[in-house]
């Protein structure tokens, strides 16, 4: 039983991960029609927020204290960052907690980045094939890891989690079932922000006037655009949003994966399977299956599981996409029409 | 009127005597002719080395700290500095004044901890650099990559972080040289210390990198450990430069293992022994004992990027900076002034071997290849931090002392989070160079 709860406790976070990129991904194509190739670069940039956050939190003052040496026979650098000395315990409480404060600084930054994309390049792409669409993110995806790669380098980053969230949640206690079911705070805590932003994204676009238009235009653009609203200006802040989601996925998940410039690239193949497991434009879709795929890799990592079919863990995403595609063409809720032309 | 005639027989005379009178000099300058088509022979005022290094990948943090020790070594070579081990070395022929005459020039490229790169980088270190000697690594697949090409290019490599033993066991080479110590090795000194420390009735539970390395280590600690009575519970493989290893500890929780051997190193280590603390296993009773998880080879660099999740963990090492003799302390103040940190293991194995190379050249008083192996093959020394020491002439293996290790409970600061629990010394770690199998091959000069 504990091993069973414990992966699809492990199965959740990384499915949270998956749903949130993906979601993205579906609201990019839904409302605008573009298969968004650049779409895992932005998690990336958005992790690099975080980085960036704590390079600025990190710069310090050095004075050398004579009176000290080191064991090579230097005076001591006393090093202390600006931020302690300004701010006091408050400063050093934002450095324990610099990967949710650089959330602040994530949703600004993603949500220029994002509209920059789109207004820059992306637009001059709607009317083209689908094949030109991917080419061209491809392409930006490229460049813009290769822009990361050139100020931060090519090794990965750690971030810490906050202190108080880098420890044990023991899970069990809650369960009744002793400390036998334990698992890191911190992905529990990426798992319920994931759930929180997906919530937060839905509510939006179900609860909300301007929702409303932006799900009214997925529906029907032209209909929407002969009642007088300018759509396009909605798709792109959509396209913002996507970017900011994409973002703060990217920026929450450091303390998991430490990033680099390529961690992108390998959740969005992830991600673009679990788009067509979904079903193309459907954003519910999206989200079960990045979720029941990420619970389906972590069983398939089970000893027992791999003892039966070695490396089942590596291919079990792609096979089951292979089984979906073949019983159900659309995916699990895809909708009639999309991509079908 | 005298007349000239050539009989058939005279015609065969002659043309035999011209024949021996033509090839009698080739028998005199044979040698030195032998000598002139080894590998890049330098011709100028300088001899050029080449570091193939990883700066990028899994190992790069052992890769940066290789390079900072080979720019050192040049820099006393060529008698600038302070000298670091130059001085402590014995016996040495190194004079300061760079090797034969000639000042020693280098050149690097990053091997992003992937064998295809490293071989690219030294092949172009040998054919348009002119390198004469290779060395660096960190990864064993490297180094026994990049040796296999200089076997077959005539160059040496002298290997620098490789701890498998496949790499001086079964794909040894004549060309191929290993200052530091191997998994066999690590596993013959960390078996008594944490048999003691945890216990005869243990199960212990592998992750291994997928790659020789890993494979070795794990075999050589599966060997330390069930000779003493430890059961093996399982033993799993994972990717080399995997960042997440939720997948590989979850099914470690619920195995009935209680202890985890981790046979990772670098970045991989780091992440997965972060992650297995995070995961509460160092919180864990198992079996009525706490669980304990075991790094087999340790490093200063490692413990660093894994903070505190390091502490009272067992391992072993090359070599330390804390370490008391006269020549880790020459060379932790060259190091730490020059860089402002102290050497790494894997800094320390490489600025010896470069040392040792070129003390090798000036004892063999050429840089031809063939006899600069000799040089080497069973050339004992000391003062270069691991006591005395043998080149072993079987298997180009570093005979020597190495330690073990334990994560510190209490550091100073951050370069003080290991502490060594116990020298183990040669004879204990000497064992017999057959039990590896392996050819070292030719030591023909070649032409590249």
């Amino acid at each position: 039983m504990d091993a069973i709860l414990l992966q699809i406790l492990n199965g959740l976070d990384k499915g949270g991960a998956y749903a949130l990129i993906a979601l993205g991904l579906t609201l990019v194509f839904g409302t605008l029609g573009v298969v968004n190739f650049a779409h895992g670069a932005l998690f990336m940039l958005g992790a690099f927020c975080a980085v960036t956050f704590n390079k600025l939190l990190n710069l310090e003052s050095v004075v050398i204290d004579p009176t000290q040496k080191t064991a090579w026979g230097t005076p001591l650098e006393v090093r202390t960052p600006y931020i302690e000395a300004w701010l006091g315990d408050f400063g050093k409480y934002l450095h324990d907690y610099s990967v949710p404060a650089s959330i602040l600084l994530a949703i600004p930054v993603m949500l220029i980045i994002g509209i920059v994309m789109e207004r820059g390049l992306i637009r001059y792409f709607y009317k083209r094939p689908h094949a030109d669409q991917i080419l061209v993110t491809f392409g930006l995806a490229i460049v813009i890891q290769e822009i990361i790669k050139h100020f931060f380098g090519a090794n990965p980053i750690p971030q810490p989690a906050p202190m108080a969230f880098g420890g044990t949640a023991y899970v069990g206690e809650f369960l009744g079932m002793g400390q036998t079911l334990a698992y890191p705070w911190w992905r529990i805590i990426y798992f319920l922000f994931s759930l929180g932003i997906i919530g937060a994204v839905f509510a939006f676009l179900q609860f909300t006037t301007y929702g409303m238009v932006v799900r009214a235009g997925m529906r029907d653009r032209e209909t929407v655009g002969l009642l007088g609203i300018d759509i396009e200006r909605r798709f792109t802040v959509v396209f913002g949003l996507a970017a900011v989601v994409a973002g703060v996925a990217g920026v929450m998940y450091t303390p998991i994966l430490p990033p680099d410039y390529h961690m992108g690239m390998e959740f969005l193949v992830l991600s673009f399977v679990v788009v067509v497991v979904g079903g193309m434009g459907s954003l519910g879709g999206a989200v079960a299956a990045g979720f029941l795929l990420g619970i389906l890799q972590s069983f398939a990592s089970m000893n027992e599981v791999k003892a039966i079919i070695p490396g089942i863990d590596q291919i079990i995403i792609y096979l089951v996409a292979v089984v979906i595609l073949l019983t159900l063409p659309r995916g699990l809720m895809g909708r009639k029409g999309v991509m079908e032309d | 009127m005298s007349k000239f005639i050539m009989t058939r027989r005279g015609l065969l005379r002659a043309g035999a005597a011209s024949g021996v009178a033509l090839a009698a000099p080739m028998h005199f300058i044979r040698g030195a002719y032998a000598e002139d088509i080894s590998c890049n022979m330098p011709k100028g005022d300088t001899v050029t080395f080449g570091w193939s290094v990883p700066l990028t990948g899994p190992y790069a943090d052992e890769g940066a700290d290789e390079l900072k020790a080979f720019q050192l070594a040049v820099k006393h070579l060529n008698g600038e500095g302070d000298g670091g081990m130059i001085p402590t070395m014995k016996p040495t022929a190194l004079k300061g004044n760079g090797i034969l005459g000639k000042k020693v020039a280098q050149v690097h490229g990053d091997s992003q901890t992937k064998t295809d790169a490293a071989r690219d980088n030294s092949k172009r270190m040998i054919e348009r650099d002119g390198a004469i000697m290779i060395s660096g690594g960190s990864s064993s697949a490297e180094a026994i990559a990049v040796q296999s090409l200089c076997q077959d290019m005539g160059v040496i490599h002298m290997s620098g972080l490789t701890h498998s033993n496949d790499t001086t066991g079964k794909d040894k080479k004549r060309y191929g040289f290993r200052h530091f110590f191997n998994a066999y090795q690590s596993g013959v000194a960390l078996g008594p210390v944490i048999g003691e420390a945890y216990g005869k009735d243990r199960k212990a539970y592998h992750l291994t990198a997928d790659y020789t390395w890993g494979w070795t280590q794990e075999e050589s600690m599966k060997a330390a450990t069930e000779a003493m009575g430890w059961q093996t519970v399982a033993a799993v493989r994972t990717p080399l430069g995997s960042a997440d290893f939720s997948q590989y500890i979850t099914p470690v929780l619920n195995s009935g293992a209680d202890v985890l051997i981790l046979n990772h190193y670098g970045k991989d280590m780091v992440n997965s022994l972060t992650q297995a603390v995070q995961f509460g296993l160092r919180d864990k009773e198992v079996n009525g004992k706490k669980f304990e998880i075991v790094v087999p080879l340790f490093s200063e660099l490692m413990a660093q990027g894994a903070g505190d999740a390091v502490k009272g963990i067992y391992g072993t090492s090359n070599w330390d900076w804390k370490l008391d003799d006269d020549a880790t302390k020459a060379f932790t103040k060259s190091f730490g002034q020059e860089y402002g940190a102290p050497p790494s293991q894997a800094a320390h194995t490489c600025y010896v071997q470069a040392l040792l190379y070129a003390d090798a050249c000036e004892r063999a008083g050429t840089f031809f290849a063939p006899a600069v192996i000799k040089a080497l093959e069973g050339f004992e020394f000391d003062g270069l931090g691991n006591g005395s020491t043998l080149y072993r002439a079987e298997d180009h293996q570093c005979m020597k002392s190495c330690l073990v290790v334990q994560g510190k409970e209490n550091p100073k600061d951050k370069y003080d989070l290991m502490e060594i629990v116990k020298v183990i010394p040669r004879e204990a770690t000497t064992y017999d160079p057959a039990i590896f199998g392996g050819e070292l091959g030719p030591s023909d000069a070649k032409q590249c």
